[in-house]
């Protein structure tokens, strides 16, 4: 097998090889969904960072999810939680890549509002890297103008 | 064989155009919980979750991931199945295996597709060969006027016989609940008067675009016995695969050559003691992208002689009052949410043989139907279920 891929390998140098360049252009349109367009509007029109609490499992799923993962129920109970949290984890990405709202250098973090009992993903400004830390406090840094978008969020600064 | 497996639960999505209220997770969702409500079981009593989509139709990748919670599957064992146009039956067949081969007492098997999201000729087109496919593929529309015409010439079949055929849909998908297209259809000038998409296809002859989500519970010989009094047993399932998918046709659109349904055929009905389809088989719900399709199918699956399904259509053998009704629900015609399209099949077929379809209830008692699947590059699965084993 592995002669007659050498020898395959060998052949094509010699060869003409065809290579078709093409784009694939898939249109799409996301509906956020009945738990997901409450999220969001409530980010847009009131700055409130909304949850949906699963009483019997006692956890805050922030951002609101439909269904509790643990036990099934429907989740209906909102409660607003803190724009104010810890931060979790983090990473600084420095290589500039097309689907980043900013430029780089960019600290992604997951911050763990109070009242929450899931991490919510972000990203952390306004801080100097040395200072970044496992467990820093921050709070929310809302856009002036708000479209129902996570990015209504600008970023988590510290406190 | 392996060990039995019955059909416990079924359940269903209403089936829109649009699905705007709710995301693809809670969309699918719904449907879960309907099957959990029929099999009247709780989610922790599902040991595995199978989903098949075709996923680049909604520009999602993996858009299982983002429903774990929805359907059940947190921390559970569980696969996705993408087999093209036949992804719904794949995923039953693949919860049929798995249960069969006891390693799972019970498993959720679900088919969606939430085509208010993305573009599915777009994505349709990306799955020809580069090499030779790019530019003249057409998506489904044009491989199926393709096929439709191949049939008229084949067969003598006429105009009027596929309006009748899209007539009889209509009948159903009115009487259905879930079913998309509810046209009230009246006369078969109606369907004669509707524009061509892509001759000789006019816009009722061929199936729409649907949001929407099924979804099938499985369970072993002996756990089906506590779930339920009327399990419905999947006595076999048959895929055939075709060739690769040839440039903006499915399978052979001339007629000339083999073809996977007629083989898909053969093989069930000669492992189930099959001898005569129309007799040993009371019903049938086909995947029918259009109404030209369904007269070629009835051939392929030999329900008729080469060349006389419009036969069956102009007796009206396959009304639902007929002897041998076809697709009493509706169809694909009238209800097409792709990946949960052949999984409705199997859910349609399961209902009539519980006798628990309602207003589209056949008039014939059904203790044995089969659904079928077509798909990608003409690939069959047939799905064969019965009363009682």
């Amino acid at each position: 097998m592995a002669e007659l891929t050498a020898d395959r390998v060998e052949r094509l140098k010699d060869a003409d090889v065809f290579i078709y360049h093409g784009k694939i252009y898939i249109p799409a349109s996301y509906t956020a969904g009945a738990v997901g367009s409450r999220f969001l509007i409530e980010m847009r029109d009131n700055k409130k960072i909304m949850g949906t609490r699963c009483v019997a499992c006692d956890l805050v799923y922030v951002p609101a999810r439909s269904v509790c993962k643990h036990c099934f129920a429907q989740l209906d109970k909102w409660v607003e939680v803190s724009d104010r949290g810890t931060l979790q984890t983090y990473t600084v990405a420095g290589q500039a890549n097309g689907v980043q709202p900013v430029d780089p250098p960019i600290i992604y973090g997951v911050v763990l509002l109070d009242g929450a009992s899931t991490g919510l993903v972000h990203m952390i400004s306004g801080v100097d890297f040395e200072k970044l830390a496992v467990g820093m406090r921050v709070k929310a840094v809302f856009a002036e103008k708000r479209v129902g978008s996570i990015l209504d969020i600008k970023y988590f600064a510290p406190l | 064989m392996g060990n039995r497996v019955a059909i416990v639960g079924i359940g269903q999505t209403y089936h829109k155009s649009a699905r705007k209220d709710v995301n693809q997770q809670e969309m699918v969702g719904e449907a879960v919980r309907a099957a959990l409500a029929d099999a009247q079981m709780k989610a922790k009593d599902v040991e595995a979750v199978f989903t098949s989509n075709m996923e680049t139709f909604e520009g999602l990748f993996l858009p299982d991931h983002l429903m774990a919670d929805e359907i059940a599957a947190y921390m559970k064992p569980g696969l996705k199945v993408a087999t093209g146009g036949t992804s719904g039956a794949s995923v039953v067949e693949e919860g049929f295996h798995f249960v069969a081969s006891g390693l799972f007492d019970t498993a959720l098997v679900i088919g969606f597709e939430k085509q208010d999201t993305g573009d599915t000729t777009a994505a349709i087109t990306a799955a020809v060969t580069p090499v030779w496919g790019k530019g003249v593929a057409t998506g489904a529309i044009g491989e199926f006027a393709k096929q439709a015409l191949t049939y008229m010439e084949r067969s003598g079949a006429k105009e009027e016989h596929a309006a009748m055929v899209r007539l009889k849909a209509d009948k159903g998908a009115c009487r259905n609940p879930y079913a998309h297209l509810k046209l009230g259809l009246k006369s078969i000038k109606e369907v004669l008067d509707s524009g061509y998409l892509v001759w000789p296809l006019r816009l009722l002859d061929f199936c729409p675009q649907s949001c929407g989500a099924c979804a099938l519970i499985l369970a072993s010989e002996s756990r089906a016995k506590k779930i339920t009094k009327k399990p419905v047993w999947i006595a076999d399932v048959v895929t055939v695969h075709q060739e690769p998918f040839r440039a903006g046709s499915f399978g052979d659109p001339t007629g000339t050559e083999e073809y996977s349904q007629d083989i898909a055929a053969e093989r069930l009905y000669k492992r189930n003691g099959i001898t005569n389809p129309m007799k040993d088989i009371c019903m049938a719900e086909i995947y029918e992208p259009s109404n030209w399709e369904e007269m070629s199918h009835y051939e392929h699956y030999h329900f008729c002689e080469k060349g006389e399904g419009w036969k069956l259509v102009e007796k009206g053998i396959t009304e639902m009052e007929g002897a041998f009704p076809v697709n009493p629900s509706g169809g694909v015609i009238a209800t097409n949410p792709i990946g949960g399209t052949p999984t409705i099949r199997v859910a349609e077929a399961a209902l009539q043989v519980r006798g628990d379809a309602g207003e589209h209830q056949v008039t014939r008692d059904v203790h044995t139907a089969v659904a079928t699947a077509l798909g990608g590059p003409n690939w069959t699965v047939m799905t064969l279920l019965r009363r009682s084993l």
